[in-house]
């Protein structure tokens, strides 16, 4: 099965991480993820969709299909044009937070997916993409 | 006086029979509005309308002496959106006045080419931009009720519950984003205070995702809440969820949590020292009465 984008969504404020999660969720079901996998599909959405919207001024989700015959996945594409990341390490460490949050976001969404990219560059933006294999 | 307040001025009562006959021919709504208070209406804005054009220039609706029929449009529009008139039949209130005025300008300039061209673009202008600014206030009008809405909901969805003497439950509904999540942490901790209860059962059965925000948000209402001596129980942590928790790393083991709300209320029976008990010989036969001691 080729790669193939499902839906492209809009995140400019707080309401549209509700209607991220929504959609994110409407695509796990359609593509039979379990329940389990859904709600780590979902959250891991939620989390990305506001470091979007909070730290990098608004973006894009891009929810797309990928894999083979045997294995199908689910990816979500999160680009912002902000600030960018100036150290992905420490960003991802457990705890670090620079907005008073708990700072598990990044780390959290990679310990629920199975593969997390992210590719930052200061001053341009960030792209994160973050696949859950069935 | 320019020449288009003159031609108001000539023609007040026919445009105004016009108006009216255009606007029912176009949509006018008889079950939203009578026809007396429609007449009112158009006799009041055809008026407005007439001064401000004597007083200046109509080339611009923004200038001070244009402000009377700003003010009687946004009262108009505001009042169609509230009645349940669509954007459409909102603007074309305005939107018809347009054909009346173009018929007067015509009988009046016709044999004058030139000026019957610049009259006319002189009131389509007007007509368009007054137009726009009853569509622009139909919307902001629908936008407060939408804000107002939203602040009714905040109210209504964030019930706090007295279970029993000392233990109350908050159960949450759907999203909580930090305006929601603030109006449930201040009635809770109010609640607390007014029943002076020791222990709130906080139940997210109805909370579709719990990620970092969500946690934390949880989080800080506990601790408010053992600060002023009341412990928290969280319930409804169904098994994804707790998956998820753990995956995101979220430590909540200083917290108690239960999975049902029925085992965090036993919990709660249990540490203000009550307990249920099954009567030997029910009082009411067939019927599984408990009692609490």
């Amino acid at each position: 099965m080729p790669p193939r984008t499902l839906e492209t969504l809009t995140l400019a404020s707080v309401s549209d991480i509700v209607i991220a999660r929504q959609r994110a969720r409407h695509w796990a079901i359609e593509m039979k993820f379990s329940l389990v996998e859904q709600t780590k599909i979902v959250t891991a959405a939620s989390e990305l969709a506001r470091n979007t919207v909070e730290h990098g001024g608004g973006g894009t989700m891009v929810i797309s299909t990928d894999g083979n015959r045997i294995r199908q996945a689910l990816k979500l594409t999160f680009e912002d044009k902000g600030l960018g990341i100036a150290d992905v390490e420490q960003a991802m460490r457990d705890g670090f937070t620079t907005s008073g949050g708990m700072g598990l976001g990044l780390g959290g969404s990679k310990r629920l997916m199975n593969q997390f990219e992210i590719d930052s560059r200061l001053g341009q933006g960030t792209r994160v993409t973050v696949t859950r294999w069935k | 006086m320019s020449k288009l307040a003159e031609i108001f001025e000539k023609y007040q009562a026919d445009i105004i029979t016009d108006w009216i006959k255009e606007m029912s021919a176009a949509n006018r709504r008889k079950d939203l509005m009578s026809e007396s208070e429609l007449k009112l209406q158009t006799n009041e804005l055809l008026h407005a309308i007439t001064d401000a054009s004597k007083n200046g220039n109509s080339s611009d609706i923004n200038a001070p002496h244009w402000a009377p029929v700003r003010e009687m449009i946004t009262s108009i529009s505001s009042s169609r959106a509230k009645q349940g008139f669509t954007p459409t039949e909102t603007a074309s209130f305005v939107f018809s006045l347009k054909q009346p005025i173009s018929n007067r300008i015509r009988k009046e300039f016709g044999k004058d080419p030139d000026a019957l061209f610049e009259e006319l673009s002189a009131s389509n202008f007007l007509i368009d931009n007054l137009g726009l600014y009853s569509a622009d206030a139909y919307v902001k009008t629908r936008e407060q009720i939408i804000v107002r809405q939203q602040e009714e909901m905040l109210e209504l969805s964030t019930p706090v519950v007295k279970l029993w003497d000392g233990i109350l439950a908050l159960p949450l509904i759907g999203t909580l984003d930090s305006a929601r999540t603030q109006v449930v942490m201040e009635s809770l901790l109010r609640t607390i205070v007014e029943t002076n209860s020791q222990i709130a059962i906080i139940d997210i059965t109805g909370v579709p995702t719990v990620d970092t925000k969500v946690a934390q948000h949880l989080l800080k209402t506990v601790t408010a809440a053992r600060l002023m001596g009341a412990e928290c129980i969280i319930s409804g942590i169904r098994p994804q969820i707790a998956q998820t928790i753990v995956h995101l790393g979220i430590n909540l083991t200083d917290i108690i949590t239960k999975s049902k709300m029925s085992d965090a209320f036993a919990l709660a029976l249990q540490r203000t020292g009550k307990t249920v008990v099954k009567r030997m010989q029910p009082l009411i036969p067939s019927t599984n009465s408990g009692a609490v001691s």
